[in-house]
């Protein structure tokens, strides 16, 4: 179960999820503290830990848009956010599985800041509201990242499988 | 049925006679591309050695290209010893395509991959870089990626479960009109599509204006497929291609080009009159958000840019010169010119254009991304507007998400900087 955190519009670019003049910054552990600059009061609230794991931006379509920084994916990661979108944008949508970073794609979605959401593999429960949304399914053509936990785990397999 | 060409470039790269979108594939790769991004890459590519016991060592070091452009010369020291630790990879791994900061074979790794013959029809090229799909104008599958991806291709030479996109077809028929540029053509097709009308699909561009287009062009509008949110444009091989890779890129041995075979299975065709199109403009925060330049001309701006991998190539430099030949940026107004590569910048040195620009009051600065993505030079004031030939312009964008950013060609560009306001070129030009 998560609290909906933020609120978000369709086409939200890489730049408002990680700003270009932070690119400079590239470890995964360092780029959480970036996330959503432009946006200072909730930057702010995520810095100040207030939001626990699990915690969830709910977004309209095309979430991640733009640039193929994967900055905005680790800086989303790093806190343990979760995304729940109408629909992401291809690159984001990679980087964020090969991350591991939890996204769910939710085309009716419906919910505000501070409702509770139950996500399940095939719907999310928005509890605040009583209502249930189906979920699509990731690509199928990534599941086997996705059960490796991320892209450095599943490649670092392949190698070890191929140099066998 | 037959296959588009997106599907005969991945049947070929995987082994197969024949995929079909959908599909799951591992392509072999043929060129993955970097920029400063590569540092972030390397992290991740020791990353997936460690434990392994094995020696971090690139697949093929001669088909890893890696060019810095986004923060150039380096903008903190920060970026300077990132640049300095890629520096040292590329050294120890033998990587041979490595263009540093310099004034001859430096530039915007959209414009060194093809201007060096790095790309050829039928490739299979990625990049850690949205704008990766430019080089399907020259016939390849040329599509972004993110950094760990990246570190999975040095290490595997493969890209790894591949979706076989569905292809989008679109016919341009027609001339253009005076001062009606390849970017009008983009942007009334991203105008159509939406930021997310081809998300997962490839462009396949057709048509006689694709066909008498040069290759600069053909990078124009391949460039900014991914505002439209697709995989990758891509233009049909002819013989400009073969021309561009002989006569520009230096490529001595004989040029292999493919078709669509003709009953290819298209998602949606899209035809298009370029002798139609009028001037076009993104107005701000997104670039589907596109008007006739008429709908917002009279809009006071302060920055003008004239730049990066969609609109920094000699035609458009020259555009912008024709243009402003003789007459004077508007008092109040910036214009900044950023050739997209060291070469460029010499050709437009010589050929007058830089002079002509600075006469009239542009400054002309070093070849590189510049204020495209807000990093560098060229930050807005709060409040301020800028006209530019870029591609993106998200909030914050250029640097400060309190101002705007309108995208245009260089004939809309240059007509507006005389004026001080957004003027469509065929009558203020
Ligand atoms: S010029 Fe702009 S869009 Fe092109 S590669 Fe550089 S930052 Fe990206």
């Amino acid at each position: 179960m998560g609290k909906v955190v933020l609120k978000l519009g369709d086409d939200i670019s890489t730049d408002i999820i990680y700003p270009g003049r932070f690119m400079a910054t590239v470890l995964p552990t360092e780029t959480p503290q970036y996330t959503f600059a432009d946006l200072p009061e909730f930057n702010a609230r995520l810095k100040a830990g207030e939001f626990p794991p699990g915690s969830v931006i709910v977004a309209g379509d095309n979430f991640g848009c733009g640039s193929s920084r994967e900055q905005a994916a680790s800086g989303l990661k790093g806190p343990d956010l979760v995304i729940v979108a109408r629909h992401f944008a291809r690159i984001f949508l990679q980087n964020a599985i090969n991350l591991g970073l939890q996204v769910v794609i939710c085309p009716e979605i419906e919910a505000n800041e501070e409702d509770e959401l139950e996500i399940h593999a095939d719907r999310v429960v928005n509890l605040t509201r009583e209502e249930s949304f189906a979920v699509v399914p990731l690509p199928a053509a990534r599941q086997a990242i996705l059960v490796a936990g991320g892209l450095v785990a599943y490649t670092r397999q392949r190698l070890l499988d191929e140099r066998k | 049925m037959g296959m588009t060409m997106v599907e005969k470039i991945l049947a070929r790269a995987s082994g197969q006679a024949a995929v079909r979108a959908g599909e799951v594939v591992e392509p072999g790769v043929d060129l993955a591309m970097s920029h400063e991004n590569a540092a972030l890459v390397i992290n991740q590519f020791h990353e997936i050695y460690q434990g392994t016991g094995l020696e971090a060592q690139v697949w093929d070091p001669s088909k890893i290209a890696i060019i810095f452009d986004h923060r150039v010369p380096a903008e903190s020291a920060k970026t300077a010893t990132n640049q300095k630790k890629v520096r040292e990879f590329v050294a120890a791994q033998g990587i041979a395509r490595f263009h540093d900061i310099r004034g001859d074979e430096g530039g915007i790794c959209h414009q060194i991959l093809p201007e060096n013959g790095y790309v050829r029809p039928g490739m299979v090229v990625v990049g850690t870089d949205s704008h990766t799909t430019s080089h399907g104008a020259l016939g390849a599958f040329a599509f972004g990626v993110g950094a760990t991806e990246m570190a999975s291709i040095w290490t595997l030479g493969r890209a790894l479960n591949i979706e076989v996109p569905g292809t989008v077809k679109v016919i341009v028929e027609g001339v253009f009109p005076e001062y009606v540029l390849p970017k009008d053509l983009i942007l009334a097709l991203i105008g159509q599509l939406t930021a997310e009308g081809a998300n997962f699909k490839v462009i396949e561009f057709h048509g006689a204006a694709i066909r008498s287009m040069p290759t600069s062009g053909r990078l124009t509008i391949c460039n900014m497929a991914v505002e439209a949110g697709a995989t990758s444009g891509i233009v049909v091989p002819d013989d400009e291609t073969r021309h561009y890779l002989r006569e520009v890129a230096g490529v001595a041995e004989a040029v292999p080009l493919l078709a669509p075979d003709l009953d290819a299975p298209y998602e949606r065709t899209i035809a298009i009159d370029a002798g139609a199109l009028v001037p076009q403009i993104a107005c701000p925060h997104t670039v589907d958000n596109v008007k006739p330049v008429t709908a917002v001309a009279g809009t006071p701006v302060q920055q003008i840019v004239i730049g990066s991998c969609t609109n920094g190539r000699l035609d458009d430099i020259a555009v912008a010169a024709g243009i402003l030949a003789g007459k004077q940026v508007a008092r109040g107004v910036r214009m900044l010119v950023f050739p997209a590569s060291g070469r460029i910048f010499q050709e437009a040195m010589k050929a007058g254009y830089l002079t002509t620009l600075m006469e009239a009051g542009a400054v002309v600065a070093n070849s590189g991304c510049g204020p495209c993505l807000g990093v560098h030079q060229g930050a807005l004031g709060d409040g301020e507007v800028a006209l530019s030939t870029t591609n993106r312009n998200f909030k914050g964008r250029m640097g400060n998400p309190n101002s705007e950013v309108y995208l245009c060609s260089p004939a809309v560009a240059a007509a507006s900087a005389v004026a001080g306001v957004i003027t469509d070129p065929r009558k203020g030009g």
